[in-house]
């Protein structure tokens, strides 16, 4: 019964779904499935990702990735929002900008580092160009699509109090597609953690997660600071992640709680 | 108060244009409360949303205490059929009453004291801090009412106001309009479909024919007051009104014999 119930929470759920794949893997490596010496054993990598929280070099690559990360998210917030908001109010300019969105969005941004390089001489510009480059998609299509989506009646009801164009914007517009920006800003959050990773391991720089794993690739264990690294990678996008959700459902409960009566 | 004359509006233009209003002359004294009912599809709701300002009618005019309606005139309030689209879902209760009366000039303190008394007036003194999705729909409808009463408008439209709730919430809601009617001196002009409704509640019952709508009557409604769902019902003069008005809706001529003046 007690087993029941532990399997009804999700995180336990889930954690005790993380270590049945660790207890797996260890036991492949251990019986000789997998020669430790062809992959680490899971115990080695483990004790190594718990050394590294503690490896100060470490811990200032993680900091000046995730500063990145928060910049270029942040930049991206500034810009790709109010630019779907011009796009969503004036049709015109969206039916003529629709053709370059759509021809730019599919582009790859590491496929731009190249020229990227070309361009700038500081890589952390470059970084955080690349980053709102390709974190920009998410947030500007889902504000474009929550502004189609405010309902016309909510429009119609203010403007018959006498309210002008403007005030309906900022007082109906802008909240109803508050929660459709907010998910955009999410998976933008992912997309930006994953670019700026990939832009320090193929284009160097002198700090950050990617540099990180350019450094430890040379050492005899590479491979265990690899993947120990990599884990702490995807723990930081599943925090950050959880987190932006938690606040989506705190902040727009009215949204969330309507949908699921709908 | 309202005037309309030879209003008329077509939708589209070419072979596909639809004529929804084929000229419509209509007075509505000060106070009146007027019911505009007709088939479904008839263009009741154009002629509501050419009243509110909401649409720019293709001929005719709308005067509204002697200025021509060409936007939204201030001293005008809409109920909406739809509570659920028409109030803001991220506003709790009380800010979704109060947020109009910020055309008003009123201060914070004013706004909130206004909806909280509005509140009062439609029986919902405590749900202020509530979010309208926590409301039933009977309840929402009435925060829209609240809503449009915080407003103090010379002229409220309600727009099938009662067309989305179950039978006994809609009786109650029509007694509900009876009883604030009086309140601050209001014009009503409610759209309805349902013939028994438009009766009951309205001191003139305006009759409009299929698309393009026109007025083919208009019938004052002398039933004894005050109101009450069970004795007005069956009072006599009910009964042929509605037989009146479901004619009239139908398309049928009216008796020589009627209820009408």
């Amino acid at each position: 019964m007690i087993g029941r119930r532990l399997l009804d929470s999700k995180p336990l759920c889930g954690a005790l779904g993380a270590a049945g794949l660790f207890c797996v893997l260890e036991a492949t490596g251990r019986t000789g499935l997998i020669s430790p010496i062809v992959f680490p054993l899971a115990s080695t990598v483990l004790g190594r990702a718990v050394e590294l929280a503690t490896d100060a070099d470490f811990l200032l690559d993680v900091v000046s990735t995730l500063g990145a990360w928060a910049l270029g998210l942040l930049l991206t917030v500034v810009i790709a929002v109010p630019a779907g908001f011009v796009l969503g109010t004036l049709p015109r300019a969206e039916t003529a900008l629709r053709p370059i969105l759509e021809f730019l969005r599919p582009i790859p941004s590491l496929a731009l580092i190249p020229l990227a390089l070309a361009l700038f001489s500081d890589k952390f510009d470059m970084k955080i160009t690349l980053i709102v480059y390709a974190a920009t998609w998410p947030v500007l299509m889902n504000t474009l699509y929550g502004l189609k989506d405010v309902d016309p009646l909510a429009k119609e009801t203010l403007r018959s109090f006498g309210f002008g164009p403007l005030s309906v914007l900022w007082r109906v517009s802008l909240p109803s597609t508050a929660p459709f920006v907010a998910t955009g800003v999410r998976l933008a959050s992912a997309i930006a953690l994953i670019v700026a990773i990939s832009v320090e391991l193929l284009a160097g720089g002198s700090d950050g997660i990617g540099v990180f794993l350019i450094e430890v690739g040379g050492s005899p264990d590479a491979m265990v600071y690899i993947i120990a690294t990599a884990i702490w990678a995807g723990v930081i996008g599943l925090v950050s992640d959880s987190l932006f959700v938690l606040a989506e459902r705190r902040i727009f409960r009215w949204h969330t709680a309507r949908t699921e009566v709908v | 108060m309202l005037e309309i004359s030879n209003l008329t509006h077509t939708y589209g233009s070419g072979p596909s244009a639809h004529n929804a209003l084929g000229g419509i002359d209509l007075t509505v004294a000060e106070g009146e409360l007027v019911c505009i009912v007709g088939p479904s599809g008839c263009g009741k709701s154009t002629l509501l949303r050419s009243i509110a300002g909401l649409l720019r009618p293709t001929g005719g005019q709308v005067v509204l205490n002697g200025s021509p309606v060409e936007q939204t005139p201030d001293n005008l309030a809409v109920v909406f059929q739809d509570y659920s689209r028409s109030l803001f879902p991220w506003m709790s209760v009380a800010d979704n009453v109060s947020l109009p009366l910020r055309r008003k000039g009123m201060d914070k303190k004013q706004r909130k004291e206004a909806a909280l008394e509005a509140l009062e007036q439609v029986g919902l003194e405590g749900a202020g801090a509530k979010y309208p999705w926590q409301l039933s729909g009977g309840m929402q409808q009435r925060v829209s009412i609240a809503r449009a009463l915080a407003y103090r408008p010379a002229l409220l439209l309600m727009d099938e106001p009662f067309g989305s709730v179950d039978a006994q919430t809609r009786e109650e809601l029509e007694d509900l309009t009876l009883r604030v009617r009086g309140h601050h001196n209001m014009t009503i002009v409610l759209i309805t479909h349902d013939i028994d409704e438009s009766v009951y509640v309205g001191d003139r019952v305006v009759v409009l024919s299929k698309a393009p709508a026109g007025i083919v009557g208009d019938l004052r409604v002398d039933l004894p007051g005050p109101r009450d769902q069970i004795t007005t019902r069956e009072h006599p003069d009910f009964v042929h009104l509605r037989a009146e008005v479901g004619r009239l809706v139908r398309g049928m001529r009216s008796q020589p014999a009627s209820a009408s003046q």
